[in-house]
């Protein structure tokens, strides 16, 4: 089937959804998700959205400015940043207008809690700066601009999935290719803008907190493309997951008052941050819990260490965290008011993706040459306002800012031009990988293939990385590859095949760790995220610049490019 | 320990109705029904059809019929179900495939109560004031998903297509409540009609049935109460 739109929108999270509400009413503009809308992932946000209103004490955005570039260990593009930074403020006080039910403060006003990493005068101790709803600030988020949606009449194509990007000769993009999953019809979507906010791509991981639909379906079509993917070794790892399950466990708990401790009972986060304790960034945080496990002070000498709430009063606990309490009482049978919970890293946002200027415009060089009529924005762009390590609540504040800065560009580009005419045969690719598919007799199964890829990459691509596990990684997922070049599915059905849906994903998910993979066995350094035992020390003078990963027919080719630094000059990171 | 599942399948492409398939598979105690479902489709049968994403209880997707009652697959573990379990898609709503069943009237129902703030004066620089009280005041009705487990159990729907159901009341009722909303009087008026609230008979398998523990009977009541009495305070 064939549409046209002035724009299309893939992904209805918060930045999809965000950018939508910028053209809903003024242009024809369709959004399609392969989940209804209510269920993206942006829902499963729990701590809060940062912004430097000052409500409860002093607070500057220049303050939020230097700490989301000191927290992304100096690769963040501090022009971005000072954007993120200033338009929060503007950004929050629209998602209230919206209707967005905040916490408030005695004086009726959006309440604030304290937050890793988010500091008042450039690092002195922490500062309230991170707006909430209860534990559910995402939840309200997504729903609140689903209601917008609503009201304003958008479009939505649910369950309707993207397989392709349509692309011209001339490197203009002219809409996408998707699979109605009810149905199992390919359908065309002609538009002069687009928009791609798929989201993350946790599932590369064994243990995340992601949801089972993160498979970063963006990135890898926009690869395939021959389109380049910036900074994909950098991929943030939770401190607190409950334990096998990942399921996480917001910073929220230690923003209100929780601590670490070992299996001597030890607030072992003093030895590691003195100032910030256990409001550290979450890489160092991460990776000090390694170092207590592997110095055999995990519980019990076991892999996991505690996260310890019961010294704050049972109000505290169960109003302000009350979605966490009852994670902790269904998953655990534990009650966080009386007992110690068992966490571990857990596999959570990635800081790479799809490369784009300030206005989501997507680029595809070291030039940051603009692809006209593409646009990214959310966790699947990198723009890079995250640099190494992002901070808590300033992925929320991605989506609301740069969403609805791309959705206000798209605007103008949609007026200032024409519908350039489709490729030929424009569904031909998307049509092939699926007949293939149904048609096919291959015997691999895609959930083996899967498990093993996010084993390996939990193994030798996680909080700890080395040359020697990173070149095994490389020949893994070679065999992954080989083995996914034989996959075959168990369903042949054309009506809501989930099993043709998995399997696509899992050759998404194929593309993205083999990015991954190959960022981190090439940057020789540690920083943020990213931590090589090989080469322990961040290294300015060879690798303050930014990777970009290409797919070419002779394999994964890098580039590098210059990180933007305006006011902060890069220093060592101590909190 | 083994666990023994009966799922009703049905897919209209090649089945005449719907039946019942049996599968056991190794789980842990600890394990949800939903990886219990993850495996029979990953490793026994890949045609079991069934929606999901979070796996952790937040997206609404997995609302299902597990022993006879509507449930979260993400969120109710083995060890609290049993060794016998048997799921069925939700009833009320037409079977796509599976687990899998038609939403559309469900959203339809949902928008009809003008699920979105309404006030038209022009916005402050700044947030517009709400007091912890008056914030308070629906907080309840604010943690809905979406994932109607309620409006499926809710007896009334099952034998009248019109009555908009209780999800859409929670919904409305997060709206009604707010001190910053102007537009209580137009959605009660929309809940006063035939297919509002005075279908409920105040049965209370809706509250039972929501996952996220909002008290929708007790929402509903309030929404009747203030059709009654005029006053949303
Ligand atoms: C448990 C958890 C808690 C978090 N808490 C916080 C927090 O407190 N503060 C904070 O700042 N950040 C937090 N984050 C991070 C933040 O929530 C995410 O980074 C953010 O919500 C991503 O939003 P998004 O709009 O980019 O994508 P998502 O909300 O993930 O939405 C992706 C959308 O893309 C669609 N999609 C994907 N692939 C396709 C395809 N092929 N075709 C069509 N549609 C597709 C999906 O259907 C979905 O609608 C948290 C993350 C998690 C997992
Ligand atoms: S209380 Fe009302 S809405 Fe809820 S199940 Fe009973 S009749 Fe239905
Ligand atoms: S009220 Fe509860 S059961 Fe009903 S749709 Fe909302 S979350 Fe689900
Ligand atoms: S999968 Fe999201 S609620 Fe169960």
């Amino acid at each position: 089937m064939y549409h046209r739109f002035d724009a299309v929108i893939v992904g209805a999270g918060g930045a999809g959804l965000m950018a939508a509400a910028q053209l809903a009413g003024k242009v024809n503009v369709a959004v399609i998700s392969k989940l209804y809308p209510t269920r993206s992932h942006t829902g499963a946000a729990q701590g809060g959205i940062g912004a430097a209103l000052g409500n409860l004490e002093e607070d500057h955005w220049i303050w939020h400015m230097f700490d989301t570039v000191k927290g992304g260990d100096y690769l963040v593009d501090q022009d971005a940043a000072e954007v993120l930074a200033r338009e929060a403020i503007d950004a929050v006080y629209e998602l209230e207008h919206m209707g967005l039910p905040f916490n408030r403060t005695p004086d009726g006003r959006i309440d604030q809690r304290r937050f890793g990493g988010h500091t008042r005068n450039f690092g002195e101790g922490p500062v309230r700066r991170a707006c909430y709803a209860a534990d559910r600030t995402g939840h309200m988020i997504l729903q609140t601009l689903y209601q917008q949606g609503i009201k304003h009449q958008v479009q939505y194509f649910n369950e309707m999935m993207m397989l392709d990007l349509l692309l011209t000769d001339d490197g203009v993009c002219t809409g996408v290719v998707a699979l109605d999953i009810l149905t199992g019809e390919i359908h065309v979507f002609h538009a002069k803008a687009v928009l791609l906010a798929t989201g993350g791509f946790g599932r590369i991981f064994k243990v995340t907190s992601n949801a089972l639909s993160l498979t970063g379906d963006g990135c890898a079509i926009a690869f395939r493309r021959g389109l380049p993917l910036e900074d994909m070794e950098f991929f943030q790892f939770h401190p607190t997951g409950i334990y096998k399950m990942g399921i996480l466990l917001s910073e929220a708990c230690r923003g209100e008052g929780g601590i670490l401790r070992n299996g001597k009972g030890e607030r072992f986060m003093e030895k590691y941050a003195p100032t910030l304790l256990d409001l550290a960034p979450r890489d160092m945080v991460s990776r000090s819990i390694y170092l207590e496990i592997r110095q055999g002070l995990g519980i019990d000498g076991k892999d996991y260490v505690h996260l310890d709430l019961t010294h704050l009063p049972a109000e505290v606990i169960e109003n302000k965290l009350p979605d966490i309490t009852d994670f902790v009482r269904t998953y655990m049978g534990l009650d966080p008011v009386t007992d110690l919970i068992p966490i571990q890293p857990t596999a959570h946002y990635a800081m790479g993706g799809i490369p784009t200027d300030v206005d989501g415009r997507v680029t595809i060089d070291e030039n940051n040459t603009v692809l006209p009529g593409l646009y990214a924005a959310g966790e699947c762009a990198c723009v890079s306002v995250h640099g190494a390590n992002r901070l808590g609540t300033n992925s929320l504040v991605d989506l609301i800012v740069f969403g609805r800065r791309a959705g206000r560009h798209m605007l103008q580009f949609i007026a200032e031009n024409d519908l350039h005419p489709l490729p030929k045969e424009p569904d031909f690719r998307a049509r092939a990988e699926v007949s293939a598919l149904l048609d096919g007799d291959g015997t691999e199964n895609a959930a083996a293939i899967r498990a093993d890829l996010q084993e390996a990459m939990f193994t030798h691509a996680g909080v700890f990385r080395t040359a020697e596990g990173l070149l095994q990684l490389k020949d893994q997922l070679a065999e992954l590859r080989h083995r996914y070049s034989r996959v075959g599915l168990r369903d042949k059905s054309r009506n809501f095949n989930m099993d043709l849906v998995e399997t696509i994903e899992t050759g998404y998910l194929l593309d993205v760790a083999e990015a991954v993979a190959a960022g981190a066995l090439a940057r020789e350094e540690s920083r943020g995220g990213h931590f090589r035992e090989d080469f322990p020390e961040r290294d300015d003078a060879n690798w303050l610049k930014h990777t970009l990963v290409y797919r070419t027919s002779g394999g994964l080719e890098m580039r590098y490019k210059p990180v933007v630094v305006t006011r902060f000059e890069p220093k060592e990171r101590k909190y | 320990m083994q666990v023994h599942l009966r799922i009703q399948r049905y897919n209209p492409e090649v089945d005449a109705k719907p039946y019942f398939a049996e599968y056991d598979v190794e789980v842990e105690p600890t394990d949800r029904v939903l990886d219990a479902l993850n495996l029979v489709k990953w490793y026994h049968d890949g045609t079991l059809t069934y929606r999901r994403s979070c796996a952790h209880g937040v997206c609404g997707s997995d609302a299902m019929r597990i022993n006879g009652r509507n449930r979260l697959a993400c969120k109710l573990l083995i060890r609290d179900v049993g060794t016998n379990i048997t799921i069925e898609p939700l009833i009320g709503f037409r079977i796509i495939r599976d687990l899998v069943v038609d939403m559309e009237p469900f959203f339809e129902a949902y928008k009809s109560v003008l699920p979105f703030l309404i006030n038209d004066d022009p916005a402050p620089v700044g947030e517009r004031l709400q007091s912890p009280e008056d914030r308070q005041r629906f907080d309840d009705t604010t943690k809905c998903i979406l994932c109607a487990c309620c409006t499926s159990s809710c007896p009334i729907t099952w034998t009248n297509d019109e009555f908009v159901g209780p999800a859409a009341i929670v919904n409305a009722h997060r709206f009604i409540y707010d001190s910053r909303d102007q537009a209580a009087a137009e959605r009660l008026a929309i809940l006063n009609q035939k297919s509002g609230v005075w279908r409920c008979r105040t049965v209370f398998n809706c509250t039972e049935a929501c996952p996220r523990g909002i008290q929708v009977t007790r929402a509903i009541e309030e929404v009747k109460r203030s059709l009654l009495t005029g006053d949303v305070s």
